[in-house]
């Protein structure tokens, strides 16, 4: 638990409240300063995640978070904040099924409500095919003691209400995976919980500063030079997501990623309707309602490559037909907006994360459209990886030479939605 | 991005095409290496700035097109047809060769 200027409490809300006191800031502002043992780049999640249990869990606390905009400002305040892991190859759910424990008690770690609501994740099935697949993944995640479930249409009504079950329907629901420790989280309040805990315990953190060159000498890093001045440092470490391969290239390193945006969409505040999330495969579209009564619309990558994050009306007609496909009910619904987040895709749907040819430039990248769910743990075991120069396990099989021997480890069948 | 113009169609729909990728050629499998071999599986540049893909008009001629796209902008600078390009242009066109890691969302 670090130490916090102020702790956040139902004591102080009132104490505060009733003084009138203002709250502190809940992270300072740093001159650059020309050196540090760890160099982040990326201050989203993962970046801030791998800060804090480098501080926390290992002691190591002259760690710099670099970013070129502001904090959480790119895919971690993008997502559509969803939490689960119910995968496919082992190694994505021993690895997912860490990341949730860790979500399950960061409020209470952090002092910092993340608003996480294990609500339950539901994936439907339209098609016998879709079905196969979901009861090998439930019995893989049963295997790793991870709660998931194959449903029956009765039971999915029962769940979940406002679907349609009868089977007269262009898409049938035949069944679904059910994954009730799944849900949402306030996907700010991780990044500036984690953002708060790391500068209490040191780390220096810096927003609007963009790293132009990464240092490399004899097959090894050295620093980095930013907009704000240069930085050495014997550790760098990339967890710049859909920037992954811009950044990489500063330090010669080649990375098989390609980078395409991601659209999501939100509609007016309604009452509670929807208790749990819901997920079509063959729709590509994934809903939940927030907290706040709103809609939450996701989909898969847009159908090509690109920096850009902004949204379409393609896009936008495409997923309000897929909406209406399983909810008919939601047809005077407005969207209030739209938005989209850059991904950085690998060939097999699973990160990049680890060491690299060039020593001590380290990568955690690769993260697609599943990397807000595996935040924590991803920072937990890239911040082991550099307090003890050994690859967890865990990771073990997330390296980038696996592209290079030939084991990749597919989970498109499980973390893409458009399979 | 919203038109893409064919050098056969004329202005179109964007979602009339298929993005292939990367424009990137095949090794000659009788000389190459592994690692040669892996980088053009998997590896693409992925720049932020102009670069030369492949598309496919499959809505409408049905031919593989070379479309000089800025991936910030999404401008387009320069579409010509890959038969009128080198006779390699011509080989990979017929590959058809689909860029690893892209969701089949346009399906």
């Amino acid at each position: 638990m670090p130490r916090l200027r102020t702790r956040y409490s139902a004591l102080q809300l009132v104490r505060r409240g009733v003084s009138g006191t203002g709250w502190p800031r809940a992270w300072r502002s740093h001159e650059l300063t020309p050196t540090a043992d760890v160099v982040i780049i990326g201050a989203g999640v993962h970046g801030l995640a791998t800060a804090y249990y480098l501080a926390a869990n290992h002691g190591i606390t002259d760690v710099v978070v670099l970013d070129k905009g502001y904090m959480g400002g790119g895919g971690s305040g993008r997502n559509t904040a969803i939490i689960r892991s119910n995968y496919l190859t082992p190694e994505g759910v021993a690895f997912y099924d860490r990341s949730v424990k860790l979500y399950e008690g960061l409020a209470a770690e952090l002092n910092f409500n993340v608003m996480f609501s294990q609500r339950g994740h539901m994936t439907l099935a339209h098609s016998d095919s879709s079905l196969r697949t979901m009861r090998w993944r439930a019995e893989v995640n049963k295997l790793q003691g991870v709660d998931s479930e194959v449903l029956d249409p009765a039971e999915v009504k029962r769940i979940a209400p406002p679907l349609d079950v009868s089977g007269d329907r262009r898409y049938p629901i035949v069944g679904a995976l059910y994954h009730p420790p799944g849900g949402i989280i306030r996907h700010d309040a991780v990044v500036w919980g984690y953002a708060r805990a790391a500068d209490a315990l040191g780390v220096r953190i810096h927003q609007q500063t963009e790293v132009t060159g990464i240092d490399v000498a004899n097959g090894r890093v050295t620093g980095v030079t930013t907009t704000r001045g240069a930085i050495s440092a014997p550790i760098v470490v990339n967890c710049t997501a859909g920037w992954s391969t811009l950044v990489s290239d500063m330090a010669g390193v080649r990375l098989p990623v390609s980078t395409y945006p991601l659209q999501a969409a939100v509609t007016e505040p309604v009452k509670p309707f929807l208790p749990t999330v819901i997920v079509s495969g063959t729709l590509h579209v994934y809903v939940s309602q927030t907290d706040r009564g709103e809609l939450v619309f996701g989909a898969s990558v847009d159908p090509f490559t690109s920096y850009s994050t902004r949204g379409s009306l393609d896009f936008v007609e495409g997923l309000a037909g897929h909406v209406l496909q399983l909810m008919p009910q939601l047809s005077q619904l407005r969207v209030l907006r739209q938005w989209a987040g850059l991904c950085d895709m690998t060939p097999d749907f699973s990160p990049i994360m680890g060491v690299t040819p060039v020593e001590g430039f380290l990568v955690d990248v690769g993260w697609g459209t599943y990397g807000f769910k595996a935040g924590p743990v991803a920072g937990e075991t890239m911040a082991q990886l550099i307090a003890t120069g050994k690859t967890p396990e865990l990771i073990a099989g997330f390296d980038l030479a696996r592209f290079a021997d030939g084991r990749l480890v597919g989970e498109k069948g499980a973390a893409a939605v458009g399979h | 991005m919203i038109e893409l113009h064919c050098p056969h169609c004329g202005p179109r729909n964007v979602s009339e095409f298929r993005h292939v990728g990367e424009r990137h050629f095949r090794p000659d499998p009788g000389t190459t290496d592994p690692d040669e071999w892996r980088a053009y599986l998997y590896l693409r540049d992925n720049p932020a700035g102009w670069t030369d893909e492949t598309w496919l008009h499959r809505a409408g001629c049905r031919r593989y097109l070379v479309v000089e796209r800025h991936t910030v902008t999404n401008a387009v600078r320069a579409v010509r047809d890959a038969g009128d390009a080198s006779s390699a242009d011509v080989t990979h066109a017929r590959a058809g060769d689909v860029q690893p890691g892209t969701t089949d969302s346009s399906a």
